[in-house]
């Protein structure tokens, strides 16, 4: 399992999408939004929270399609679903992989990007955990659409279609912890609540991924 | 390896019936048979990638290692880290010999992109050898191989065989393996089912 | 005799060809009573005017839009447990009609909120849950529409069912943790009185029959058709074969 993960980043480093692009995105989707809405300090400190958490999701759903499109065409998913590790386990490595890859850069980047978006300083520490304990979530839901649509020819949109909707819970209980804790509220509540899904994702939706991959294998 | 009765299935077709086999340790079987007939389906279908429709495979289990048309080679990583991966998933040791069976010393720390389709056909084939499992099945295996990599590969398989493995092959190419028993697939393929003996339930639902 | 036999599609095709007629008909009428009678026959109410009688579509919609999906969860499940095709089958042609249910329901309760509270759309919890649901019935029916073997298809949507009926259902919730909003709680709980009175109440539970057996009919008819294409696409294979 170890060597699946490794080797996926080492392949996320070497091709050089991987990183870059996605923390790219986020700081785009940042940027483009004050340009949008004005410069208003207290306008943007109170919708910072949301525009973070909506740039962190769709920064995550841009790498979601070729999780297993790339392993599918070269044959790589066939050998590694006739290898000893079970199909659950390839899809938990590749999921901590795609969350090391996305997740966690953008979890870091988030409280510098929070500055432009003039956060109050109280709410940086609910920014970060909640990007840290949510995003988990966000990988394992998209992995679990890119295992639906991996033996589709153009996934792509349609991936999009199938996982957003899945996101809804997370997105609102992260923001909200964000929202809560940056105006000095408490915000323990959405936190644990996100933490949950996150918790009832990761143990359960392998099992779901791993069988679709198996329909689309045959 | 016991293969009885496997009926198999192409996009929702079914293109093989009955078809029986053992393969004992050592021994090597050919599949032939004219293209689409189905060899890729029941070679997917002894892997367990695909559902038999009928018929049962009975083998022990983690003894196979398949090698399809696509060989699972990344190409941003070195020779030698594709086989490296390959070992590790199947918690084998070191890659060399691997790489000397299928003269790919030479190349061991170039990317696999710059390899030539030959080379990266031997890699493919290399992998088999790393993940230390008795049963082959090889599908195609020397497609994009000249002559000199037939043979060698072919040398490959005698010595895998000598050492108690077993190989299920599907081609056209005499890999010198005189030993080895040929299936012709011609006669196993499926017939259209005679009205009122349809397996599709769908084809009976009449108004 | 058990009910699995209705599962195959040779017995499902002369019992459902049957039965349509004894559902057709009974829900135009029930319908067409139920919208008439609540429509042009009730009270004016005193602080609502006449739009309130748009709840004779908006509630049975709102109800009918739960259901279906609930309808599909279960008919996946049986495909995935014991597959049976007509089930599969029943999922894929109850989607588009949940769908247009879900349409209708917002579509209603718009014109209704307009007047009401003076807004088309305020993202109210009841709202933003069946926007989200109209999304969940979108992502089911792409599903469905982009592959093309017909049983991975209904391997992978019944997947994306059961997958998605928990995240609509933590949705929910999270949507009312977001927003305690403007809409009135159900109209319709076990005591109905306490919230509608009788005059309203009656024609509102015949519409929901009405929408009831719609939907049956029109399951039922699409299932049919559903059935019939996968009917002539085995006799082609069969052809393609000989």
């Amino acid at each position: 399992m170890i060597a699946l993960i490794l080797r996926d980043l080492r392949l996320a480093i070497r091709s050089g999408g991987g990183f870059g692009l996605g923390l790219a995105f986020f700081l785009l989707v940042v940027v483009l939004v004050p340009l949008g809405v004005g410069p208003e300090p207290a306008t943007l400190a109170k919708i910072a929270p949301g525009i973070l958490w909506v740039g962190a999701l769709l920064s995550c759903l841009l790498s979601l399609d070729r999780i297993f499109a790339l392993d599918f065409e070269d044959g790589s998913l066939d050998l590694l679903a006739t290898a000893p590790m079970p199909l659950e386990g390839v899809v938990a490595a590749k999921t901590l992989a795609h969350w090391l890859v996305t997740g966690l850069p953008l979890t870091l980047a988030a409280p510098v990007l929070a500055v432009l978006l003039n956060l109050p300083g109280q709410g940086y520490s609910w920014l970060v955990a909640s990007l840290a304990l949510g995003t988990p979530a966000l990988s394992m839901i998209g992995v679990f659409g890119a295992s639906l649509t991996v033996g589709l020819k153009r996934g792509g949109l349609l991936l999009s279609l199938l996982v957003l909707p899945l996101y809804v819970p997370t997105l609102i209980f992260g923001a909200e912890a964000v929202r809560r804790g940056a105006m000095g509220m408490e915000a323990g509540t959405p936190l644990l609540l996100m933490a949950g899904i996150t918790a009832g994702s990761v143990a359960l939706l392998p099992f779901a991924s791993a069988a679709a991959i198996r329909v689309n294998l045959r | 390896m016991q293969v009885q009765g496997v009926s198999c299935a192409r996009g929702g077709v079914t293109v093989l019936d009955g078809v029986s086999f053992t393969l004992e340790p050592g021994q090597a079987l050919v599949l032939r048979g004219p293209n689409g007939i189905g060899k890729t389906t029941l070679l997917r279908t002894v892997a367990g990638l695909q559902p038999a429709i009928a018929g049962k495979v009975s083998l022990p289990p983690e003894t196979l290692a398949y090698a399809g048309h696509a060989d699972g080679v990344k190409a941003t990583l070195s020779v030698a880290e594709n086989l490296a991966f390959w070992a590790a998933i199947h918690g084998q040791g070191g890659v060399d010999g691997a790489l000397l069976a299928m003269n790919l010393g030479q190349l061991r720390d170039r990317a696999a992109k710059n390899l030539s389709a030959g080379q990266r056909r031997r890699l493919g084939l290399a992998r088999l050898i790393v993940t230390g499992r008795p049963i082959w099945l090889l599908d195609e295996p020397t497609v994009s191989l000249d002559s000199d990599s037939v043979a060698l590969f072919g040398a490959v398989l005698r010595g895998h065989l000598a050492e108690g493995g077993a190989a299920l092959i599907a081609t056209h190419i005499d890999l010198g393996l005189p030993e080895a028993r040929v299936l012709d697939l011609t006669p196993y393929k499926a017939r259209a089912p005679q009205a009122g003996q349809s397996r599709d339930a769908f084809a009976e639902a009449v108004e | 005799m058990s009910i699995w036999e209705y599962a195959n599609p040779k017995k499902f095709m002369e019992t459902s060809g049957k039965v349509l007629p004894w559902v057709a008909i009974p829900s135009a009428l029930l319908c067409i009573v139920g919208l008439v009678w609540g429509f042009f026959f009730t009270p004016e109410a005193e602080n609502f005017g006449s739009t309130v009688k748009i709840i004779y579509l908006h509630v049975p919609a709102a109800m009918m839009a739960i259901n279906v999906w609930l309808m599909m969860l279960v008919t996946s499940l049986v495909w995935i447990v014991r597959r049976h095709h007509v089930s599969a089958l029943a999922a894929k042609a109850a989607a588009p009609i949940g769908l247009t249910m879900t349409v209708i329901a917002l579509v209603t309760g718009a014109l209704w909120g307009q007047p009401m509270w003076g807004t088309w759309w305020a993202w109210d919890p009841r709202l933003t849950s069946f926007l989200i649901l109209a999304l969940f019935y979108l992502g089911y029916i792409a599903l469905w529409a982009a592959i093309e073997e017909p049983d991975t298809a209904a391997d992978l949507t019944g997947v994306l069912c059961i997958v998605g009926s928990v995240f609509a259902l933590l949705s929910r919730y999270a949507v009312n943790f977001w927003n305690q909003g403007l809409h009135q709680g159900a109209s319709l709980s076990l005591d109905a009185r306490e919230n509608v009175s009788n005059v309203y109440w009656i024609p509102l539970v015949i519409c929901i029959a009405g929408f009831v057996l719609l939907f049956v009919t029109l399951v039922l008819l699409r299932t049919r058709t559903e059935i019939r294409a996968r009917r002539l696409s085995a006799l082609l294979a069969r052809e393609r074969m000989a």
